[in-house]
């Protein structure tokens, strides 16, 4: 039998060479993409890296600017209190996955390295125009989500690339992360969106998962209703009935999703407007 | 659990003498089972074992053109490959009837057919020549519309229609003052059992084998892997492994024969455990059906006559599918006195999965359609629905539509009235959880976006196999004294341990008759004991306990006579009473203990359940031994703009006769309004073009705790009169009408018309937005 080899860095560098030195090694972070796939038969890396070990990997650290979440935060982590309080909707995304075991295991590496159009994490990255910090042999790069999340479940991270932290700004005002599936606990999203509003640069950014191949951001939505929030109301930003109708309407049409055996195409499109709207509707006040 | 009926205040007096009849004791079990160190048939070993893999058709519909299995047997490893060629014996098996190949030889039928197995070293071994064998399929076009079959060119030499059942009854041309008319659909649910199939086939000296695997009935199991293997029955022992739940998916013979084929060809034991995905695919599921009903009533709400016409769609083999129409006919019209019906039934062949058992066999199915016209009728009444109910509720002496007499306990009103009378929940609070409401987790819905609805749904079921079959059960019973001159009492039974609680209630039922406090259960297996029947039908505690009960019986004559020889009196001047001989004229007493010095004692009996007949061409006849009958009412918070549904609670009655364990019999309603919910609102094997697009538990959506309602449940106990203890099933009810009684919760809530479980998001929302 076949039996892989298993590194086991203590740092990303380590890291990065242990995947330099045995072709074909894949990283092992908590594994709950990885072992579900070599269950399946669809992977069976010749040599693993196991990530667990590399503590730098699992820091976050929230400035007045920025936050720096390290690829191995799980999700669990992201209801700790200070990076739940800078990204509440993060923490909103996580709460929605799998159960107290896959959230105890799965980290946010692992989630923008699998790349699946419905990966809870990653509307509200794009929402934030994440960055991603890779290492490689030769050294550091940062990209765009979109420039790393490629399509369904294919990126540009090198075969010998580690994910080592994602980086957003931080937006003043509130946001909110919402997901639809057939069930109220353990599903994979049919349709997700995050939305952030800014009160401060007077945006208000929306990305949508599951009803595209990558998520997607509602760019024709957003323009629209930074126009029609009165953001100087008292008593904070509003917008009227039929604007936050038009809103749901234009986040509907961003979205271009499939039929498959979890949802229809159509269902889709309905659900992702509806819930755009309802988040939008808990961070800004209904005109009366 | 509140409780009503007779029975209750003797019971007080029994629950002082301890874990007997009624009491409700810790399953023996169960401590093994909650920390995890119950052995269950996947954890099953021996040395130098090997791995059994089946390589299945990813083909719906195929001619086989050729099968090279060369490169598979030349991997290293590989110690046995079998196809249909290598079939000893029968090449083919079946419940009812053998029609479905061991191994596909010339045609597949269906997505995930067994082709071909395999036995090596390692699984990783056997997976890879599994995947090496050369299949040369010739793809044809599959059959997977139910309602075409009926008249399409038949895939099967026994042609396409496996049953085509009519029941007439009373004046078929009487109609009423008031008519309606639906069509409903149920879609394909899994028994999701947790532990997959699995099993370990070990070769004996003797040419036989012995098969240690987790199923329900181990002696039809025996049978068929018997005439495959071409060996004597007593060649092929089957002994009981843990059994990580069933709920009728372990029924039919899925492994058992490729695995004893595997062992007998490499003369070593061979084990297989199928991953989730396989087990999709190697278990039938629910049947799907097409309902489409016609009720008649007068103006006064009395149902004058009811039509029906239901499709099953078998899939691609028998399994059980004539007794599940069977069911589905004989039930079709809920459990209502109907004096008038005409009601049309076919369970038809296609290339669709193979669908057999499950939890409620027939009865649920139809029951989302009888539910949902007796919901349309009290409209068109203007009546409530539970009064429309109670009026035309089956009483004891009802006929039944198939003409047979109600005998037995009736108690529909009862339940419905129980489950009618629980205090509704609290009405949500806006300040709440959002996790509380309709898509929990996910936070979709704020307490404006949702609306509350009510509804009812009531239901019966038989107890056993019915059309004249004999399922009888076996119990053997031994008394011996044990070291310390206590007795022991060894029972043995090929009951299957499934998760119902048997072996709980074998105890408290011997410690009931015997009054002896140690009761052993010893393994069950073919080899050792005549058969059980199967673990379903919630037929066990009836016919294994009546079983148990009449071995404790034999037992206690024999402990009179030996008491009355030791008195020198006549056996008739000695009770039993509660562990003890009693010398009624002297009031003298010998001890259980003191009767088993001169030697143990030990008997064999059987019991038979009261002959039941096959239905006639009007499908006429006393085809059922007994039957049960539960309502349910359910409480369901929905957002209708997005179709998501949140139960907030099921409040049911159910008729159990007696509760001989009642924490158990808790247990069953929870688990089966799990199963019953999940059905309504999201299990269902995606199947399109005749493949299985979610064999997966990712996909294949069971309710988690966020999904299941808070329970209230009173169960009415009106003694059975033929059965041991009064005791009826209590398995199947709880998974029958909680999904109507939900689905009619999602259209008090929004008016839709709600025709097709499981309800969907997608039609929901369309529907609201359509009408909105
Ligand atoms: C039961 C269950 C439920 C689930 N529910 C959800 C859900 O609701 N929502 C959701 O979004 N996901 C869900 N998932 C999927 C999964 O939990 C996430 O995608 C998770 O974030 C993956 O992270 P991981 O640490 O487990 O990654 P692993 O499984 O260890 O790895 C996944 C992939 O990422 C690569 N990788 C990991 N870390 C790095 C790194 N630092 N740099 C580069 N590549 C890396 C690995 O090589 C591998 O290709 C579920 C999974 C299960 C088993």
């Amino acid at each position: 039998m076949r039996v892989a080899r298993v590194a086991l860095p203590t740092t990303v560098d380590e890291a990065v060479v242990a995947l330099r030195d045995a072709p074909g090694a894949q990283l092992l972070a908590g594994g709950t993409d990885f072992c579900v796939e070599v269950n399946f038969g669809l992977r069976r890396p010749p040599a693993v890296v196991a990530l667990r070990r590399v503590r730098e990997l699992r820091r976050h650290a929230v400035t007045p600017e920025t936050v720096v979440i390290g690829a191995g935060t799980t999700y669990a982590d992201m209801g700790d209190p200070g990076l739940s309080s800078a990204l509440p909707a993060l923490a909103a995304a996580a709460r929605t996955v799998g159960s107290p075991q896959v959230r105890n295991a799965g980290t946010l590496g692992g989630n923008v390295a699998t790349a699946s159009p419905a990966g809870d994490t990653l509307p509200l990255l794009a929402a934030l125009d994440a960055r991603v910090v890779l290492r490689g042999p030769s050294g550091e790069r940062t990209a765009s989500l979109g420039e790393v999340v490629t399509g369904v479940k294919t990126t540009s991270i090198g075969p010998d690339e580690v994910v080592v932290e994602v980086v957003v700004d931080r937006r003043p005002g509130p946001q909110q992360f919402v997901k639809v599936g057939t069930r109220n606990a353990m599903v994979i999203a049919i349709a997700s969106a995050a939305v952030v509003v800014d009160v401060e640069a007077h945006e208000v950014r929306v990305a949508l998962g599951s009803v595209a191949p990558v998520p997607v951001r509602a760019t024709a939505a957003e323009v629209h209703i930074a126009d029609a929030i009165d953001w100087r109301a008292a008593g904070g930003p509003r917008a009227s009935e039929g604007a936050l109708a038009r809103f749901g309407e234009l986040v509907a049409g961003a979205a271009s999703p499939i039929t498959d055996h979890r949802s229809t195409a159509e269902y889709r499109r309905l659900a992702v407007g509806v819930i755009a709207r309802r988040a939008l509707e808990r961070c800004v006040a209904r005109a009366a | 659990m509140v409780r009503s009926g007779a029975g209750v205040a003797e019971r007080v007096t029994r629950a002082q003498r301890g874990d007997r009849v009624g009491d409700s004791p810790v399953r023996p079990d169960g401590a093994q089972k909650t920390r995890g160190e119950f052995a269950f048939s996947s954890d099953l070993w021996m040395d130098a074992m090997l791995w059994g893999k089946t390589l299945r058709s990813p083909h719906v519909a195929a001619r086989i053109r050729s099968i090279d299995t060369g490169p598979a047997l030349a991997m290293p490893g590989v110690r046995a490959v079998v196809t249909a060629a290598d079939v000893p014996g029968r090449p083919t098996f079946g419940l009812e009837l053998p029609d479905q190949p061991v191994f596909a030889s010339d045609v597949v039928r269906y997505h995930g057919e067994p082709v071909a197995a395999v036995a090596a070293d390692h699984p990783e071994a056997a997976r890879a020549a599994a995947l090496a064998i050369v299949v040369d399929y010739e793809p044809l076009v599959p059959l997977v519309d139910p309602e075409a079959a009926i008249d399409a060119a038949p895939i099967h030499p026994d042609g396409n229609v496996f049953r085509h059942l009519v029941v007439r009854h009373g004046e078929l041309g009487a109609s009423g003052d008031v008519v309606v008319e639906g069509n409903y659909e149920v879609g394909m649910q899994d028994q999701a059992f947790l532990g997959p199939e699995s099993g370990l086939a070990v070769p004996a000296e003797d040419g036989g084998v012995d098969l240690y695997v987790a199923t329900q009935w181990l002696h039809v199991d025996r049978d068929q892997v018997a005439a495959s293997l071409g060996l004597p029955a007593d060649r092929v022992r089957l002994h009981l492994a843990g059994v990580g739940g069933a709920f009728g998916g372990r029924e039919d013979v899925s492994l058992q024969i490729h695995l004893c084929m595997l062992a007998l060809r490499a003369g070593r034991p061979v084990k297989m455990v199928y991953a989730r995905d396989e087990s999709f695919f190697g278990h039938v599921h629910r049947h799907p059906a097409r309902l489409w009903y016609r009720h008649h009533a007068t103006r006064d709400g009395d149902l004058v006559k009811v039509e029906a016409r239901i499709v099953l769609d078998g899939g691609a083999y028998l399994s059980s599918s004539n007794a599940v129409l069977s069911n589905a006919v004989c039930f079709a019209p809920g459990p209502y006195r109907v004096p008038n019906a005409l009601i049309e039934g076919y369970a038809v062949r296609t290339n669709n999965p193979p669908c057999g058992a499950m939890r409620g066999f027939g009865a649920v199915q139809v029951c989302f359609g009888h539910e949902a016209q007796m919901d349309k009728l009290a409209a068109a009444l203007s009546v409530d629905p539970v009064e429309l109910r109670l009026r035309n509720a089956l009483e004891r002496y009802d006929r039944l539509v198939t003409g047979q007499v109600l005998t037995g306990a009736v108690p529909v009103r009862e339940v419905i009235r129980a489950a009618a009378s629980h205090p509704l929940p609290v009405p949500q609070d806006p300040a709440g959880t959002m996790m509380a409401l309709p898509g929990g987790a996910g936070a979709t819905a704020d307490p404006v976006h949702v609306r509350r609805g009510v509804g009812f749904a009531a239901s019966m079921k038989n107890i056993a196999y019915s059309e004249g079959f004999d399922d009888f059960a076996t119990a053997r019973l031994r008394l011996e004294a044990g070291a310390d001159g206590e007795p022991i009492a060894t029972l043995t039974v090929a009951t299957a341990e499934v998760g119902q609680g048997f072996v709980t209630l074998a105890q408290q039922i011997v410690r009931e008759e015997l009054g002896v406090g140690r009761v052993v259960l010893a393994p069950a297996s073919t080899a050792e004991i005549g058969s059980a029947g199967s673990s379903s039908a919630s037929r066990q505690t009836w016919m294994s306990g009546g079983a148990c009960q009449l071995a404790c019986a034999t037992l206690r004559s024999e402990l009179i006579v030996r008491a009355a020889e030791l008195w020198e009196c006549a056996a008739a001047q000695c009770l039993f009473d509660d562990g003890e001989v009693v010398r009624v004229e002297t009031g003298e007493r010998l001890l259980v203990r003191d009767l088993l010095v001169p030697a143990p004692l030990e008997t064999t009996e059987e019991y038979h359940h009261r002959p039941t007949r096959a239905l006639d061409a009007d499908g006429q006849g006393d085809a059922h031994v007994s039957f049960m009958f539960a309502a349910h009412r359910a409480v369901v918070d929905v957002d209708p703009e997005l179709g998501l549904l949140r139960v907030v609670q099921i409040s049911t009655g159910q008729d159990v006769g007696r509760a001989i364990n009642p924490v158990q019999v808790t247990g069953q309603i929870e688990g089966g309004v799990a199963q019953g919910i999940g059905l309504a609102l999201m299990e269902e094997i995606v199947v399109s073009e005749g493949r299985v697009r979610n064999p997966s538990f990712t996909d294949y959506l069971l309710p988690t705790t966020l999904d299941m309602p808070d329970v209230v449940a009173t169960v009415v106990e009106e003694l059975e009169p033929d059965a041991p203890y009064g005791a009826k099933g209590v398995g199947e009810p709880p998974a029958i009408s909680s999904g109507p009684a939900v689905l009619a919760a999602v259209r008090d809530a929004t008016g839709l018309p709600v025709t097709r479980a499981p309800v969907r998001p997608q039609d929901i929302a369309y529907a609201w937005r359509g009408g909105a």
